[in-house]
């Protein structure tokens, strides 16, 4: 017995002696995060809630998408596919051919019915089918140092291959460099409406925040396509980058392979069955890669665009929420599980089986 | 101040012990079969040690290992090469170097940095860990080395030395209390015979001090001066790892006939001390050291500790894999799909635009398709490594150092007594608490608290000390609601016919409560007294004994015999009192601490043992006239006790000439030799016992015997001729010559001393016995006592199947392996049998396994069949478990059941099992700091373990699981849908969201939240933990890491990812998306759907949590905010590219974007929600369930559906004391439904046999 007498001994010594203060100080300190009794929100789904939340989520998205699939109805919308159409007849066996030639014609002149009454402004789009301007060779090689400033002229390592031209032996910088640049989309519209010619005005298509800081309006082209190798259009060397507002729409770079791009505005407004005139200059080769390329002409809603999608998204989920919240509402009503019933918990459950 | 005192009072008290020859006492001594000393010399036998001089162990081949003992895992040099090689062994981090190797390269999608810095941080965390966790055991080592000892340095004089610097031949001086510093070899003690005590509690756990004894030949040297002549060599056995045997021989040769004579004297174990053991009740011993450091023999029963991962973690890597194994599949598809597109012959000449031929980028080099696929290969393993986050690895860590924060600062957890607190000692195991199915358990020091009480005793057929246990005054307590709607029942049905005996009927119970009711009281002062006069190892109140009471009962005489066996037949000493010299209290120190309480008990009732000497023994008793006298009583023989014979017995001769034999010893035994006329009180002692045995008191028969004279002559000389043979039958001889005395006894009564359990533990056995987890115990304790502890703390109970594994004692004698085996499994294989029968298999059972034949149970061919039967029995108890064993029984239990064991111990016997079980608890209360050192957790009582488990390892478990099943959900929602625009881009790998975005992903946007859910979820409060701790099952069954689980949200991630990128892209384009006509380019689709992916993420975790603060709250809500804050900032930079003025200019102003983010972030959790509705409706789990009712009422706490639940939410159990009390409520139940028709017949026929009624009601006990 001895040696547990001594222990205690010994144990109450540190306990009631030296070490009292320590003791208290060892003890943890309270507060609630330490003792994890914050108080506490403890949201329980009861049927009350999941039937409100499906009934909120259904009187929120259905007049949302009743808004919307309006809003898109209200938007005229007139696509018109071309690059078929404007191949001359005996170029149609070998396209790549005709539209790498640059001695042929290009013109081509197609009619295009207006469905419905457009109010201005009516955008003017050119969409581009299984065009990749996404892909990470072709995004990347660009400069944003050279198109914002004259100074930066030189710095056009991301925009290989086409960075830098020999000329005369010197190796000088192309402005604006770069892959996306070079391939500048060029084809030209022309409408004509009842033999006047509508007035596309193609300034102000693009962000302000990349004509007034972007592209500097110090920048001007040089040594723009005149390499061997030509790529799209050209661009007008003494007009700043700021101002060639279809380069930079151009180097918008689309996230996906079919996009369309601004190429104008039409301030007037088009009736319903006018026909329009489409005088277009057919250059772009697209062909080589089977892309497809088509006029849009758009009015816009808030929304934006035509834009049925979002509408029947929003109904359908509005819908999907209705049916659920009333589905809930009849189990409820005809089998209602009251709430913490033990009978649910699985030692009651298994005695059951 | 006691170890001052005790000191101060050494000198004057040494020659006055020193008179007592302790080998005069003891009439068996330690005599074991000669060492086989033939072996020494042999292989595996060489060590040869030069005692007192240490020079010659300086060369080879003596030259032996030093004593500083290492346990760190690295030095400062191996350090960074080592724990880097540890870190880098994990797939995870090897995966993480390569990308991040990768990512300085051209090919990284992002900067290098964002890669670099996770690793770094992630791998450094671990290695800190790792270095702090090694610096503390450098300075453990640090501490043990250095402690001093008194080393013989030549010329008879001592200095102190570290033991570090300790080397084979010294000679070392170790004084009391104070642990041995390596293996020594004993020469001489204190005591003139040589012997002295040894507390070898670290080592095996058991409480009873060992004697060890020197050889006759080196007794002699048992002063500091003397040393200067010793010379010896020993050679012994090399060292091993076996605690309990050491062979080899001791050349001595005396000084003065130098080289002329040496002598060789077997060595033994007996002579033996090992390091980490510590000497007690003597003064001083000198010893020659043997072994040092790593040979010691602890040490080598040490293990190194293993690095243990818990088992979701291990599972998260399969998930890993999984991950991975999607990794490789889209990055493959990705490159194949790069390959096609490079590949194709016109491909330069059809896609114009990208000027393939020109500067070529290595990765679209289309005259190297397959370079250019491999490296978007690579590419795409970078990009898409978001499916496997580093930041995971990141989040866990942070999280689990948080959860350890929080256990270790809970209040509850917090022991005011030992001043000690619950201390996570690794975060790496938190989760793992909520899942432990088996818990095995030490039990000196761990279930009690290594002190013994006086509880109970039954003297001439009485009991005294209260009667009625806890488990039948609970039981009767619940009984009593039942018994007025039965009584009223009788009452009904038999109109007034039989009032009288209704009411008797109910007596049985109020009785017994009423009784309770004041025994109850009592024990209530009891302990208010105890805390008063502070008798320690004395918890006794009973008027009729106590100030002398008992000189006015009926049958003095035999009372007074049975205080005189309590004050006389025992081996120990008494010691003076420091603290109280002015009373007259003794202290006692003894053999074993049962025979302190009861000397303690004899002076309390009045029969104080005071003196002896060499051959007599002091009494200071009270006469039947209440006078106190001193007697002398001449001690004839001490018949010692041993665990075969089960008794011990003194013969004295009293003051008149007259010779007694007092006899102490197991019922069973002494009620074999009790005489015809002995037997007076037989029946109701035993009754008694058997109600103390229940209570899990430790019990004891005292019986006595008067000798003739002459009977006495013969049996002495018979017996001094058994004494004077020496050689191995002499033991055998010895047993069978006492046995002839020992018979013919007459019973005296017994007594019941409790081995006291630590606060707490029955109602936390109980606890989580009802979670469902089984309780085994493992001992190095003897059987009996590890049977009445387990009593004690309800892990048996009297009902029980109780199967004893033990080797049948013909079959040990032979001590053949196969015969041995053989005898177990038969065993086994019977007991089994009872298990799986039909009629028996929802009985409990219970499995008591002794530790020789548990060696044999867990060898290899029979410990499937062993484990079998101990997996179907409710509790398992082993005893005589050496550490080895322990460490062995928990990885078999480990690997055969798969189930998750914890370990919890304090001794150093206990470290193996620590180390070996998935946790290790050690108790940092009383002993060492070695289970302490060894443990994953450490705690100063073992009822904490109750809310570590039930509470915290519920919530860290459910937790870590929602928090790594959603980190999942999340990554692949964000890597997969640059995945998909993989598809848009022809395979070049493009990535439509910028660099910053990528990085703030983990870093900011998401990860806050699921920190807060890793740290802060509740799902239901930690009382109802307690009250239902049938939600703990969930962990242990895993439902919330199953691979349903796992694999429901990968597949809900999948979705989400598809819905959110398919319907961005499909909405987005190609029409306008402003009122200005603007188009979408990749910067705004990229934001648009980063936005809607933000939102989406961390809307989902608001379906997660059920457990708001204002935390959580901030962190949700704030890190969708800050998506916002930052696209400001980072689109008011000038430099930014794509991204400049992105929010103001174009996405903001737009409705566009703001009604798709809300329909698509709707849409993708809509999945979701639905499920979670359904599966709430018609399958809610049980801790909804539970939420919803204490959401229900306001005032759960007396709600009669809610107690209702709580009970029954506890899991079917055969222990605990709640079973017990059941138990003891149906067999109640039973009886006075058998009484109730008993009435019945009676009152129809005659009413004459109210004595039977009596009867019947004896026989419920």
């Amino acid at each position: 017995m001895n040696c547990t007498l001594k222990r205690d001994a010994d144990m109450n010594e540190v306990t009631n002696g030296a070490s009292k203060s320590k003791r208290i100080s060892k003890k943890p300190q309270y507060s609630r995060f330490t003792q994890q009794e914050l108080p506490a929100w403890k949201p329980i789904l009861t049927p009350g809630w999941v039937i409100t939340s499906f009934l909120a989520i259904a009187f929120l998205f259905i007049p949302i998408g009743l808004v919307s699939l309006f809003a898109s109805e209200r938007v005229v919308e007139i696509v018109y596919r071309y690059d078929q159409d404007c191949v001359p007849e005996m170029y149609r066996g070998n396209v790549t051919a005709y539209i790498q030639n640059s001695l042929t014609n290009k013109t081509c002149i197609e009619n295009i019915t207006v469905p419905k009454r457009m109010d201005p402004p009516i955008f003017v789009y050119y969409q581009l089918d299984n065009f990749y301007q996404n892909h990470r060779r072709y995004v990347k090689s660009r400069s944003d140092k050279q198109l914002r400033s004259a100074a930066y002229e030189f710095s056009t390592k991301e925009c290989e291959p086409e960075a830098r031209l020999n000329k005369s032996r010197v190796s000088v910088p192309i402005v604006p460099c770069g892959l996306i640049a070079w391939s500048l989309f060029n084809d030209t519209y022309n409408l004509i409406m009842k033999d006047k010619v509508l007035d596309i005005n193609k300034k102000g298509i693009a962000w302000k925040s990349d004509t007034k800081v972007k592209f500097g309006s110090n920048v001007y082209p040089k040594n723009f396509q005149s390499n061997d190798l030509i790529g799209g259009g050209k661009l007008n060397e003494s007009i700043p980058l700021s101002e060639q507002e279809d380069l930079i729409v151009w180097m918008r770079t689309a996230a996906l392979p079919t996009f369309r791009k601004l190429y104008g505005k039409i301030n007037t407004s088009l009736e319903a069955h006018d026909t329009i005139t489409v005088v277009l200059e057919n250059n772009y080769n697209t062909y080589s890669f089977g892309g497809q390329k088509k006029l849009v002409l758009s009015t816009t809603s808030w929304i934006g665009g035509k834009n049925d999608f979002l509408g029947i998204a929003y109904l359908t989920v509005g819908g999907i929420c209705l049916f659920m919240a009333l589905n809930f509402i009849l189990l409820y009503v005809f089998k209602p599980r009251p709430l913490g019933d033990p009978s649910y918990l699985s030692w009651n459950r298994k005695a059951v089986n | 101040m006691a170890t001052q005192s005790s000191a101060n009072s050494q000198n004057k008290k040494k020659n006055n012990k020193g008179k007592v020859k302790w080998s005069n006492l003891y009439t068996f001594s330690c005599f074991r079969p000669p060492p086989r000393l033939a072996e020494v010399g042999q292989p595996g036998f060489i060590r040869v040690v030069f005692c007192n001089d240490p020079g010659k162990h300086r060369t080879k081949p003596y030259k032996y290992c030093s004593n500083d003992v290492t346990t760190t895992k690295y030095n400062v040099i191996t350090f960074l090469p080592k724990s880097l090689f540890e870190q880098f062994r994990r797939v995870a981090n090897l995966y993480f170097l390569l990308v991040a190797v990768l990512s300085v390269t051209s090919l990284a999608p992002f900067s290098p940095l964002s890669l670099i810095a996770p690793l770094v941080f992630v791998v450094g965390i671990s290695m800190l860990k790792e270095g702090v966790e090694d610096w503390h055991r450098f300075i453990q080592d640090l501490e043990v080395n250095s402690r001093k000892v008194k080393v013989h340095i030549g010329d008879g004089k001592f200095v102190d030395r570290p033991w570090k610097v300790l080397r084979v031949g010294d000679v070392v001086k170790v004084n009391k209390n104070d642990y041995f510093p390596c293996d020594l070899l004993l020469l001489s003690s204190s005591y003139e015979d040589g012997v002295c005590y040894v507390e070898t509690m670290n080592l095996d756990g058991e409480t009873n001090l060992k004697i060890k004894r020197c050889l006759e030949c080196t007794l002699r040297f048992d002063e500091d001066i003397k040393f200067s002549k010793l010379k010896a060599v020993v050679k012994c056995e090399d060292p091993n790892s076996s605690l309990y045997t050491f062979v080899g021989n001791l050349e001595f040769g005396d000084e003065d006939e130098l080289n002329s004579s040496y002598s060789l004297f077997p060595l033994s174990n007996s002579q033996f001390l090992l390091r980490d053991s510590k000497l007690r009740n003597t003064d001083y011993v000198y010893g020659v050291v043997v072994f040092t450091g790593r040979d010691t023999k602890v040490v080598r029963n040490s293990m190194k500790s293993p690095s243990k991962r818990s088992r979701i973690e291990r599972k998260m890597d399969y998930v890993i894999y999984v991950l991975f194994f999607m990794l490789l599949l889209i990055s493959l598809i990705a490159s194949v799909g790069s390959v096609q597109y490079t590949d194709q012959e016109q491909t330069v000449e059809q896609w114009w635009y990208l000027q393939l031929m020109y500067d070529t980028d290595a990765s679209f080099d289309p005259r190297k398709p397959f370079v250019s696929g491999f490296l978007q290969f690579l590419r795409a393993l970078i990009l898409y490594g978001y499916l496997i986050p580093i930041s995971l690895y990141v989040s866990i860590e942070v999280v689990k150092f948080l959860q350890a924060m929080l256990i270790n600062n809970d209040q509850q957890l917090f022991d005011e007594m030992s001043g000690k607190s619950v201390e996570a000692r690794t975060s790496n195991l938190n989760e793992e608490l909520g899942q432990v199915e088996m818990i095995l358990t030490d039990k000196t020091g761990t279930l009690t608290c290594n002190q013994m009480e006086f509880r109970k005793c039954s003297i001439e057929g009485i009991s005294y000390g209260g009667d009625v246990n806890e488990i039948v005054r609970a039981a009767s307590q619940r009984m009593n609601i039942d018994i007025e709607s039965y009584r009223f029942n009788l009452d009904g049905d038999e109109s007034v016919s039989t009032p009288r005996d209704s009411v008797e009927m109910v007596e049985i119970s109020s009785d017994q409560i009423n009784e309770s009711k004041n025994s109850i009281l009592d024990g209530e002062h009891d302990v208010k007294n105890l805390g008063a006069t502070g008798i320690k190892g004395f918890n006794f109140r009973d008027k009729r004994l106590m100030n002398k009471m008992w000189v006015h009962g009926s049958n003095v005489w035999d009372m007074m015999m049975f205080f005189r066996v309590m004050a006389l037949c025992h081996t120990g000493i008494p010691v003076e009192n420091e603290e109280q010299s002015g009373s007259h209290k003794l202290k006692y120190e003894a053999e074993s601490p049962e025979e302190v309480t009861f000397l303690i008990a004899a002076q309390e009732f009045g029969f104080q043992f005071c003196r002896r000497t060499q051959s007599s023994m002091f009494v200071k008793e009270i006469d039947p006239s209440a006078s106190e006298v001193e007697r002398e009583y001449k001690l004839l023989n001490l018949l010692e006790f041993s665990s075969s014979r089960k008794r011990m017995s003194v013969i004295i001769r009293d003051e008149f000439g007259q010779i007694f034999l007092f006899c102490k010893g197991a019922d069973n035994i002494i009620f074999d030799r009790l005489g015809d006329g002995g037997r007076t009180y037989q029946h109701a002692t035993t009754l008694h016992l058997a109600n103390y045995a229940e209570d899990g008191l430790r019990t004891m028969v005292f019986a006595y015997k008067k000798i003739k004279d002459s009977e006495y002559e013969e049996w002495s000389s018979s017996f001094s001729k058994a004494k004077a043979i020496i050689g191995p039958e002499r033991e055998e001889l010895l047993e069978n010559v006492s046995e002839n005395i020992e018979k013919d006894l007459v019973l005296l009564g017994a007594v019941a001393v409790d081995d006291k359990l630590q606060d707490g533990v029955t109602e936390c056995i109980d606890k989580l016995a009802q979670a469902g987890l089984r309780i085994w115990l493992l001992t190095g304790d003897k059987k009996e006592t590890a049977v009445n502890i387990g009593f004690a703390c309800s892990l048996l109970r009297h009902d029980m199947h109780m199967f004893h594994l033990s080797l049948s004692r013909d079959v040990e004698s032979k001590n053949q392996l196969k015969a041995m085996k053989d005898d177990i499994l038969n065993q086994i294989k019977a007991s089994y049998q009872v298990t799986t029968n039909e009629n028996t298999k929802e009985d409990p059972f219970a499995l008591v396994v002794d530790g020789k034949a548990l060696e044999i149970a867990l060898t290899n061919d029979i410990k499937d069949d062993f484990l079998q039967l101990a997996v179907n029995c409710a509790s398992v108890i082993c005893c005589r478990v050496s550490p080895k064993q322990k460490a062995l029984i928990t990885r078999l239990v480990k690997k055969y059941t798969g189930k998750m064991t914890l370990a919890i111990g304090d001794g150093a016997n206990d470290v193996g099992m620590i180390q070996e079980a998935d946790i290790g608890i050690g108790i940092s209360g009383m002993e060492g700091m070695q289970a302490v050192m060894a443990s994953d957790f450490s705690m100063p009582q073992f009822r904490f373990l109750e809310r570590l488990l039930i509470v915290h390892g519920h919530w860290c478990y459910k937790r870590i699981s929602k928090m790594i099943l959603y980190f999942v959900y999340k990554n692949i929602v964000f890597g997969l849908t640059l995945f998909y625009y993989e598809l848009y881009s022809r395979f070049s790998g493009d990535v439509l969201y910028d660099g910053w975005y990528m990085v703030m992903f983990n870093l900011f946007l998401t990860s806050l939240p699921v920190i807060s859910l890793g740290v802060l979820e509740q799902d239901v409060s930690s009382d109802i933990c307690l009250q239902f701790p049938a939600l703990y099952q969930q962990g242990q069954k895993g439902i919330f890491f199953s691979w349903k689980q796992i694999i429901g949200w990968m597949g809900n991630g999948i979705l989400t990812s598809l819905v959110i990128s398919i319907l961005n892209v499909y909405i987005l384009s190609p029409s306008a998306f402003r009122k200005g006509g603007q188009v979408v380019d990749i910067a705004h689709l990229g934001v648009t759907t980063y936005t809607t992916i933000v939102w989406t993420v961390n809307c989902q975790i608001v379906l997660i949590i059920t457990h708001f603060t204002w935390i959580q709250h901030i962190f949700i809500w704030g890190s969708i905010f800050s998506w916002y804050i930052f696209l400001l900032f980072y689109g008011a930079l000038p430099y930014s590219k794509r991204e400049y003025k992105l929010l103001v200019e174009a996405v903001g102003p737009a409705p566009m974007y703001w009604i798709v983010v809300l329909l698509v972030v709707v849409i993708s959790l809509l999945p979701y929600f639905i499920y979670m509705v359904i599966q709430r409706s018609f399958y809610p789990m049980d801790d909804l369930v539970i939420q919803e009712m204490k959401h229900g009422r306001k005032v759960v706490v007396d709600d009669e559906m809610w107690l209702r639940e709580k009970k029954s939410s506890r899991k079917a159990t055969h222990i605990g004391v709640s079973a017990r009390v059941d138990a003891k409520i149906l067999y109640l139940k039973d009886q006075l439904h058998k009484k109730r028709m008993f009435i019945i017949k009676s009152t129809t026929n005659s009413p004459i046999r109210r004595s039977i009624t009596i009867n019947t009601l004896e026989n419920r006990d």
